[in-house]
């Protein structure tokens, strides 16, 4: 038994993004094609505001749930300064796709402590594959800001060892249960992130 | 919450199941009839799941104790019991736990006892495997989903074959990791009907003096099963220099870390299987123990002479992971890791706040402007209040304790601390759970102690349970109502010294505890809004700043809302020759609101009614 041949996707954000909701469709996709899944957070108070940070893990056998720094193949920030904060998970040659919202919590408001200026440019220097795109923006073009976790999903559905039409099929099946009229939106969310990506929309803030 | 029931997954299924939910499963496969539990994470979820399944009852308990005492009776009864507990819980329920093992179980019963290593979101981080050493009962510790649905079969097995309580023993990384897990069918248990037995049930000196060498003889049965149990096995490796003992999230690291090395699981680890583990150290050049938090097991090795490694490389606070656990074998081992790549990047840290608009928002800022007060806290959000910027919340310990406390720093007051008033401050359920008798005591005490209860309606921590306070079960059906009022009238507070105020008008709150602080006797200021993550909550239009009008007082931010953002500083100095910072600034209206807290201390006016907006964060209020 060894962890080669895991997949290891670390999510990051903060409290009431969805960043766990995120992960949990990611791990039912993985699950259809048949592999091994442990998902687990790390999460103080995630309800209220605080880090999170979401891992998920899955291949023929996973042991322990949590991804080791530089172990992650993939981070997936849904915020910027969030991002940041975990990029030592990341593994040599991972990639990371990131969403350019800023969510400036009291301590920095407050002047306690500053915003780091350029997450995306910080990464990028560290020689990090990175994708960075407003998700926010898309979401609130589409017309709902919850859109946002839809669009961030489409965005890394091309990177993933399977296809983006399982990842699309699992978020919709979610809303096809429990709000059906919402599931034509999030298509077009997860569309509009995909596209995002794959034409490499950079905002930089 | 409201709890629908829903038919459970097919028999057979293979579902991705957090901890919680897979022993839910295994607790309503195994026929179990009665299950209690007080929510705390990360025990929560147990319950939560269960009260989805049919044929059984269940039940929020108004603490840990009465939870257990509910899952004694239902065994005496005869039928399958259940009792679920954060690690802090099994210390209210130690009284109970402690007899309960000289009794034994009549129907099977399981106590899971969930341990937050890490604190996550706990007032402390202790070792709840020293339940089965201290209370002489068989301990499991699953280490995964599947294993913990296992282990819980294995658990009521267990139970029945040796007449005993199993506590089953997690920690946040079982309970809240989301794994695969094939499930199987339910098997129902009738009660056998309770067994009129004084010597067995009626625990008085003469009855219990004969139970307890039962109770000795029976652990050691039980390490005979620990021996031979299926739950404790050896994975055999090629790399002998370092052999592991661990159980729990430790087992699934050190497989993780340590591929080629030889490794004891212990599923079922206690009564210790000490011939076992004797057996195992014989074949590996070293031992190392894996246990997370305390170096229990390596105690006991090294008083069975069974030479082994542990806390000496290992950490004694924490989680364990591979990560820590490669860096300390290889020290033992004189060999050096290759250094990570990228360094971690320092990031401002993100402590968890109070939502915007929460009611004990009001609360504390009052607090905080309110001169000379000591505070004593309890658990709850509301412990939140300690923090930035409102320093307004001074001792918390556990569960109730605010009172008690608060009592004591009364009589144990010193000279110079005379004039200085103290206060309590408790939420609904924790009231209810053990802050009770803590006010009886005030009142029979004649403490001068003024209690603030917020009555937020729910349990808002663990994520909005139901309590005696909100008047719905855990099924979300209607049940008795508790009124406070009554019941501190009925605990000897005066009735003139109990008030209900709108934490939302900080005039009135102000008044309430500037007048109730200054009577020196017992009183009590209840408020009354409901948390604004639970439907009772009620959205108000959002609110705006202009900009013109602000003055950069900063007096809105005291509140501490996290809708409010400084835009901008500017330092001014003042007539006096003193140097003041202003800071200007505005209201994130997609995340307002409207609860107007932030306009009562605007002296300027520049607070005010938002034009309808589309949202602008991802910070949603759950509809």
């Amino acid at each position: 038994m060894n962890s080669q041949s895991v997949t290891n996707i670390l999510v990051v954000g903060i409290g009431g993004q969805g960043v766990m909701t995120a992960t949990e469709i990611l791990a039912e996709a993985a699950i259809s094609l048949g592999h091994d899944v442990k998902k687990t957070e790390v999460a103080g108070m995630a309800q209220r505001g605080g880090v999170v940070s979401s891992h998920l893990r899955f291949g023929k056998k996973v042991l322990s749930p949590q991804i080791a720094p530089g172990e992650a193949d993939l981070i997936v920030g849904f915020e910027s300064a969030e991002t940041l904060r975990w990029i030592h998970y990341l593994r040599p040659g991972g990639m990371v796709l990131m969403n350019t919202a800023r969510l400036v919590p009291p301590v920095v408001s407050g002047g306690l402590y500053d915003y780091p200026a350029d997450p995306v440019g910080a990464i990028r220097d560290l020689g990090i594959e990175v994708h960075a795109f407003d998700a926010m923006a898309i979401a609130l073009e589409l017309g709902d800001v919850r859109l946002g976790n839809s669009v961030m999903l489409g965005a890394i559905a091309d990177r993933l060892p399977f296809s983006a039409e399982i990842l699309k099929e699992s978020i919709l099946g979610r809303f096809r249960l429990k709000k059906p009229e919402m599931v034509e939106v999030n298509a077009r969310a997860f569309d509009a992130g995909r596209a995002a990506v794959a034409q490499a929309v950079e905002v930089t803030v | 919450m409201a709890a629908s029931q829903l038919a459970p997954a097919p028999s057979h299924s293979r579902l991705l199941l957090s901890g919680n939910e897979a022993i839910a499963r295994a607790v309503w496969e195994s026929g179990v009839r009665v299950a209690s539990a007080y929510p705390g994470t990360p025990a929560t979820e147990m319950l939560e799941n269960l009260a989805h399944y049919p044929d059984l009852y269940t039940e929020w308990s108004v603490n840990e104790k009465v939870a257990l005492e509910v899952a004694i009776g239902a065994s005496m009864a005869g039928s399958r019991s259940f009792c679920a507990m954060k690690h802090v819980g099994m210390n209210v329920a130690a009284d109970p736990l402690m007899t309960l093992t000289l009794t034994g179980a009549a129907g099977a019963m399981v106590i899971a006892v969930a341990d937050d290593v890490g604190l996550s979101s706990s007032q402390n981080e202790q070792d709840s495997r020293f339940w089965g050493r201290f209370a002489h009962l068989p301990l499991f510790e699953p280490a995964d989903s599947q294993e913990a649905y296992d282990m819980t079969l294995a658990g009521y097995a267990l139970s029945e074959k040796f007449q005993v309580p199993v506590v089953l023993r997690l920690t946040t990384r079982i309970c809240h990791v989301k794994a695969m897990v094939s499930v199987g069918e339910r098997v129902a248990h009738e009660s056998t009907g309770f067994v009129k037995d004084p010597r067995r049930w009626v625990m008085v000196p003469g009855h219990a003096k004969a139970r307890i060498p039962l109770m000795y003889e029976r652990e050691e049965l039980l390490r005979a099963e620990a021996e031979i149990s299926p739950l404790n096995f050896v994975v055999a490796g090629s790399d002998r220099r370092v052999g592991f003992v661990a159980s729990g999230p430790a087992w699934m690291h050190v497989q993780e870390a340590f591929p080629d090395a030889p490794a004891l699981k212990l599923g079922f680890s206690c009564p210790v299987p000490i011939a076992k583990i004797r057996a195992f150290a014989a074949t590996v050049e070293q031992l190392v123990v894996v246990e997370e938090t305390e170096p229990l097991l390596e105690m006991e090795l090294k008083a069975a002479g069974i030479p082994c490694h542990g806390k000496d490389l290992l950490p004694r606070i924490g989680e364990l992971a591979p990560e820590i656990l490669k860096p300390a074998v290889a020290k033992l081992l004189g060999e050096t890791l290759p250094l990570p790549a990228i360094k971690p990047t320092q990031v401002f840290p993100r402590p968890p706040t109070m939502c915007v608009a929460c009611p004990h928002l009001g609360i504390y800022y009052t607090l905080a402007q309110l001169k000379n007060l000591t505070i004593a806290g309890d658990i709850g959000c509301y412990t939140l209040g300690a923090g930035h910027p409102w320093n307004a919340l001074d001792a918390t310990i556990s569960m109730g304790a605010s009172m008690g406390m608060a009592l004591g720093l009364d009589k144990g007051r010193a000279e110079s601390d005379r004039d200085k008033k103290v206060l309590a401050v408790i939420g609904d359920s924790t009231f209810l759970h053990m802050g009770m008798q803590g006010l009886l005591d005030i009142t029979y005490n004649r403490g001068n102690v003024t209690v603030l209860i917020l009555d937020n309606r729910t349990v808002g921590m663990t994520g909005g349970q139901d309590n005696p306070s909100t008047g719905r079960d855990i099924h979300g059906e209607v049940a008795p109502r508790v009124d406070f009022v009554k019941i501190c009238e009925a605990l000897g507070v005066k009735p003139e010294r109990i008030r209900k105020v709108d934490p939302y008008q900080l005039p009135v709150l102000f008044k309430a505890l500037r007048e109730e602080t200054k009577i020196p006797e017992p009183s009590v200021i209840i408020t009354d809004r409901p948390c604004v993550l639970i439907d009772a909550f009620e959205r108000q239009k959002p609110y705006t700043v202009i900009a013109d009008k602000c003055t950069g007082c900063g007096n809105c931010i005291d509140v501490g809302c996290p809708a409010i953002h400084v835009k901008r500083r500017e330092k001014v100095i003042k007539n006096s020759g003193k140097e003041v910072e202003l800071q200007f600034v505005d209201i994130e209206t997609a995340a307002c609101t409207g609860c107007g807290l932030c306009v009562q201390p605007c002296a300027p006016e520049a607070i005010v009614a938002a034009l309808p907006v589309q949202p602008l964060n991802f910070m949603k209020k759950p509809s």
